[in-house]
C-alpha cells in the first residue's frame, strides 16, 4: 500500500511538470516515458519469463512506421493510424513468439536478434513502402488539441501510466505466476501439466502489443520515421533502460529510461565523448548496482534478513 | 564566437530566468548559429572536416558576422536521424539559435527538415543532398545552400561520357537512395543522348568484397564503369577495381563522392586518372580555390574535401546574407529572403554562384580528374566544365517535377 501511494505520488508529480518546464525539457520528459513503456515491455518477458529479447525495438518500430505510413500514405485520421500501429505491432510479435518460444536462453537472444534484423532489412530495402534509408516522414499527425506539447505530454503520461498499471496487473495475475513459474524452471511447469509454449506465446504477444503501443506513441512524438528506429540499437536502448531501472521490477523502466535519456542529452552538452561515459555508466551499474537503481533501492529499503 | 558549451549553458539559464529581458538581449548578444556534423561512429572524420570547415570561416572573419560576435553551438548527429532530431530540438528550443546547419547523411538531414518545417528555424543543407528537398518536397525554410542535389552533378557526366566516345557502359552504386539518384542522372542523360547502358549493379552498404561485382563487370564488354560510392566503400571498390586488373582495361567513372579528398587522401596510384563531376575541384588553379585549399592546408595539413568546402562556402554565403539585413538573424523571413537573393562571388569556386527559385545552386559544373601531385599526393584537376548547370540538367523543372522522383525502379534508362 505504502508503494502505492508513492507511485501515486510520483505520478501527481510527474503530471504538474510540464507547468514548470521548459518547452524543450517537456519533450525530453514525453520521450522518457515511451521509451519506459518500451523498456516495461521487455522488463515483462526478461524479468518474468526469464526471456531476454533483442526484438522488442523492431517491434516498436513497426508499430512506428505502420502509424506513419497509414496518415502519410494512406491518409487515415489519427485513431485509426494509430490502432493499427499497435494491431500491426502485435501481430508481428506474435509471428516472432510463435519463432521464439521453442527457444531460451542465449538461442533466444540470437533468435529475437535475427527477427529484428530481418524487419530492419524490410524497412531498408522495400524502399517504395518504407522510404528505405531516408524513411517516412509525417505531417502534421497530431489532431488539433494534442497540437500543444503540454497536451501531447499529458496523453502520453496517461497512456504510460494506464500501460504500467495493466503491466504490473498482468505479470501479477494468476498467468503472470505461471510465466514466472516457467522462468524458474520450465520442466516442472510442463510436468505440472501447463502449455508452457502457449504461455510463452501468450506472453510475447502481450509483450509485443506494449511495445507497439509504445512505438504507435513515438510516431506521433516524432513524426519520422527510418530504419535506425527498427535497428537492433533501439531494442539495446530499451533493453539498457530496464537494466539500468532494474529487471524485473517493471516501474523501474521509468527510472532507466530517465536516467539513461538525461545522461545522453546532458553529457553531450559537455564532450563529444559522451557515448563513453554512458558505456562507464553501464559497467559501473552492472559492477556496483546489477539489479538496477530501483532493484538496489528496493534491497536497501527492505528490512534485513527478507528477501525482496 | 564560444565553441564550449558550458558557456551556451549559462546564458539559456538567463535567458530563461530573466524572460522579461530576453527580446532586448537577443538584439543585443551574439548571433547563435546551430552546427550539426556527425562527429561520434563511421563518418566521425567527414564531420570533424564540416566543423573545420565553419570555424575556419568564422575565424578568417574575425569571429563576426555583420558586426555581431558569432556564437556556434555544435552538435553530434550520431549520423543518426533519431539523434539528429533529437539534437536539432534542443538547439531550437534549448540553445535558442537563429539558425541550423550541417548534417551529412540524408536520412539525418530529412528528420531536421520535418521537424524545422513546423518551427520554421531557418536550416541550410550544404552536405545533405537527397533530390525532393529542393523539388517535390521542398520546405520554404529549408534552403541548399552551397550544397547540391544528388543527380545534379551526375547529368553532365553522362553527357561527357557520350561525347567522349563512350556507347554502353555499366553502372554500380550503393543500394540507398542517394545511390539510386546518382545512378539514375548519370544513366538517363547517357541512355537518352544514345549511350546503352547494359547492366546496373546494386550493392549494400558497407560492401567489403567487391569481387562477384567486379567479376561480372569485367565480363560485360563495356566500353567504361559508372561508380557511384562514398567513403570506405568507394576506397574499397577504387582498391579492387585496381587490383582486379580492370584499371588497366575499362575506364572508370565516378560519382563526385568517390574520389573526394576524404576518400582519394589515402590512395595511392590506384585512384590514378578516375574522371568525375563536381562543383569544386581542389586542384583548380581558380586563383580563389588555391587560395582556400593552401589555407586549409596550413590551417589542418589536409587538403579540404568536399565537407570542409561546402560548410565553409555556406557560412561564407550566409554572412555575406546577414551584412544585407544588418545582422537581423532573429528575423527569419528576411535572412530567408536575403539568402535566397544572395549571389555568392567570392566562394573559393572563384565563379559566382546563386540559386534557383527552389533553393538549390546553379553550377558551372567541373568534369575533373585524379591526378598526381608533385608531393605525391593525390587531387582531382578540371578537364572540362559544364556553364551553369541546375538541380533539373536541361529539362524543364515543372516536367522534371512532375515524373516520379529517381528510385532504384525509376532509373529513367531509355532502351534501344
Amino acid at each position: 500500500m505504502n508503494r502505492g501511494v508513492m507511485w501515486l505520488l510520483a505520478l501527481l508529480a510527474a503530471a504538474v511538470m510540464p507547468l514548470v518546464l521548459s518547452s524543450y525539457h517537456v519533450d525530453l520528459a514525453t520521450r522518457i516515458l515511451i521509451f519506459a513503456v518500451l523498456a516495461m515491455s521487455i522488463d515483462v518477458l526478461a524479468g518474468f519469463v526469464g526471456r531476454t529479447s533483442l526484438c522488442h525495438g523492431a517491434i516498436f518500430g513497426v508499430a512506428t512506421y505502420v502509424v506513419i505510413w497509414a496518415m502519410a500514405k494512406a491518409g487515415l485520421p489519427a485513431a485509426p493510424a494509430f490502432l493499427s500501429g499497435v494491431l500491426a505491432a502485435t501481430l508481428v510479435a506474435a509471428l516472432f513468439g510463435l519463432l521464439a518460444v521453442r527457444t531460451s536462453g542465449v538461442y533466444f537472444l540470437l533468435l529475437t536478434v535475427a527477427l529484428g534484423m530481418v524487419v530492419w532489412g524490410i524497412c531498408l530495402r522495400w524502399t517504395g513502402v518504407t522510404g528505405g534509408e531516408n524513411g517516412l516522414r509525417g505531417q502534421d499527425m497530431r489532431p488539433g488539441f494534442l497540437l500543444a506539447r503540454e497536451n501531447f505530454y499529458w496523453l502520453v503520461l496517461a497512456v504510460a501510466a494506464l500501460t504500467a498499471w495493466a503491466m504490473q496487473r498482468f505479470v501479477n495475475s494468476p498467468f503472470g505466476l505461471s510465466l514466472r513459474g516457467i522462468r524458474d524452471s520450465e520442466s516442472r511447469m510442463r510436468a505440472l501439466g501447463y502449455n508452457v509454449p502457449l504461455h510463452l506465446f501468450v506472453g510475447f504477444a502481450v509483450s509485443g502489443f506494449f511495445a507497439g503501443v509504445a512505438g504507435a506513441l513515438y510516431a506521433f512524438f516524432n513524426e519520422y520515421v527510418s530504419p535506425s528506429s527498427v535497428a537492433m540499437g533501439q531494442s539495446v536502448a530499451g533493453l539498457l533502460m530496464a537494466i539500468v531501472g532494474g529487471i524485473g521490477t517493471l516501474f523501474g523502466s521509468f527510472i532507466g529510461a530517465a536516467a539513461i535519456i538525461l545522461l545522453e542529452n546532458t553529457v553531450s552538452w559537455y564532450t563529444d565523448r559522451w557515448q563513453a561515459v554512458l558505456g562507464l555508466v553501464f559497467i559501473l551499474t552492472m559492477i556496483f548496482a546489477p539489479e538496477g537503481i530501483l532493484g538496489t533501492v528496493r534491497r536497501l529499503a527492505a528490512p534485513k534478513g527478507r528477501a525482496r | 564566437m564560444t565553441l564550449h558549451r558550458r558557456t551556451l549553458l549559462g546564458s539559456t539559464a538567463a535567458l530563461l530566468a530573466a524572460p522579461a529581458y530576453a527580446p532586448a538581449l537577443a538584439q543585443t548578444g551574439p548571433i547563435k548559429i546551430g552546427v550539426m556534423a556527425p562527429l561520434t561512429g563511421v563518418l566521425a572524420a567527414g564531420g570533424r572536416e564540416m566543423v573545420d570547415g565553419v570555424t575556419m570561416f568564422v575565424e578568417q572573419a574575425g569571429k563576426k558576422m555583420a558586426g555581431r560576435d558569432v556564437e556556434l553551438v555544435v552538435e553530434d548527429d550520431g549520423s543518426n536521424p533519431d539523434t539528429s532530431l533529437q539534437k536539432a530540438r534542443r538547439l531550437v528550443e534549448q540553445a535558442k539559435v537563429d539558425f541550423m546547419m550541417g548534417n551529412l547523411l540524408a536520412n539525418t538531414g530529412l528528420a531536421v527538415a520535418g521537424y524545422v518545417r513546423g518551427t520554421g528555424t531557418p536550416y541550410f543543407i550544404p552536405i545533405i543532398a537527397a533530390d525532393e528537398l529542393t523539388q517535390r518536397g521542398r520546405i520554404p525554410n529549408v534552403v541548399r545552400v552551397a550544397g547540391y542535389s544528388a543527380s545534379q552533378m551526375a547529368h553532365p557526366l553522362g553527357d561527357w561520357a557520350w561525347k567522349k566516345g563512350y556507347k554502353k557502359i555499366a553502372t554500380i552504386g550503393q543500394d540507398y537512395t542517394f545511390g539510386h539518384e546518382q545512378c539514375a542522372g548519370f544513366a538517363r542523360v547517357f541512355s537518352n543522348a544514345g549511350g546503352q547502358v547494359v547492366r546496373q549493379f546494386w550493392h549494400p552498404l558497407n560492401t567489403s568484397d567487391f569481387s562477384p561485382y567486379l567479376g561480372q563487370l569485367a565480363s560485360l564488354g563495356v566500353d567504361a564503369i559508372f561508380a557511384m560510392e562514398t567513403g570506405a566503400d568507394a576506397t574499397r571498390f577504387i582498391q579492387q577495381y585496381a587490383s582486379f586488373g580492370l584499371k588497366q582495361r575499362i575506364p572508370l567513372l565516378g560519382a563526385m563522392n568517390a574520389t573526394d579528398q576524404s576518400v582519394i587522401r589515402t590512395l595511392g596510384a590506384e585512384c590514378e586518372g578516375i574522371v568525375s563531376s563536381a562543383h569544386f575541384a581542389e586542384g583548380s588553379d581558380v586563383p580563389a580555390t588555391k587560395a582556400f585549399v593552401e589555407e586549409h592546408v596550413k590551417r589542418f595539413n589536409r587538403i579540404p574535401s568536399l565537407y570542409g568546402f561546402a560548410m565553409y562556402s555556406c557560412t561564407m554565403w550566409v554572412a555575406k546574407a546577414l551584412e544585407k539585413i544588418g545582422g537581423r538573424a532573429e528575423d527569419r523571413a528576411a535572412l530567408l529572403a536575403a539568402v535566397r537573393e544572395t549571389e555568392l562571388d567570392n566562394s573559393p569556386l572563384g565563379r559566382p554562384v546563386k540559386l534557383d527559385e527552389f533553393g538549390n545552386p546553379v553550377y558551372d559544373v567541373y568534369i575533373r580528374q585524379t591526378v598526381k601531385r608533385a608531393d605525391g599526393k593525390y587531387w582531382n584537376v578540371p578537364l572540362e566544365t559544364y556553364p551553369r548547370v541546375s538541380q533539373f540538367w536541361r529539362y524543364s523543372p515543372e516536367e522534371y517535377m512532375r515524373q516520379s522522383p529517381y528510385s532504384r525502379e525509376n532509373q529513367y534508362i531509355r532502351q534501344g
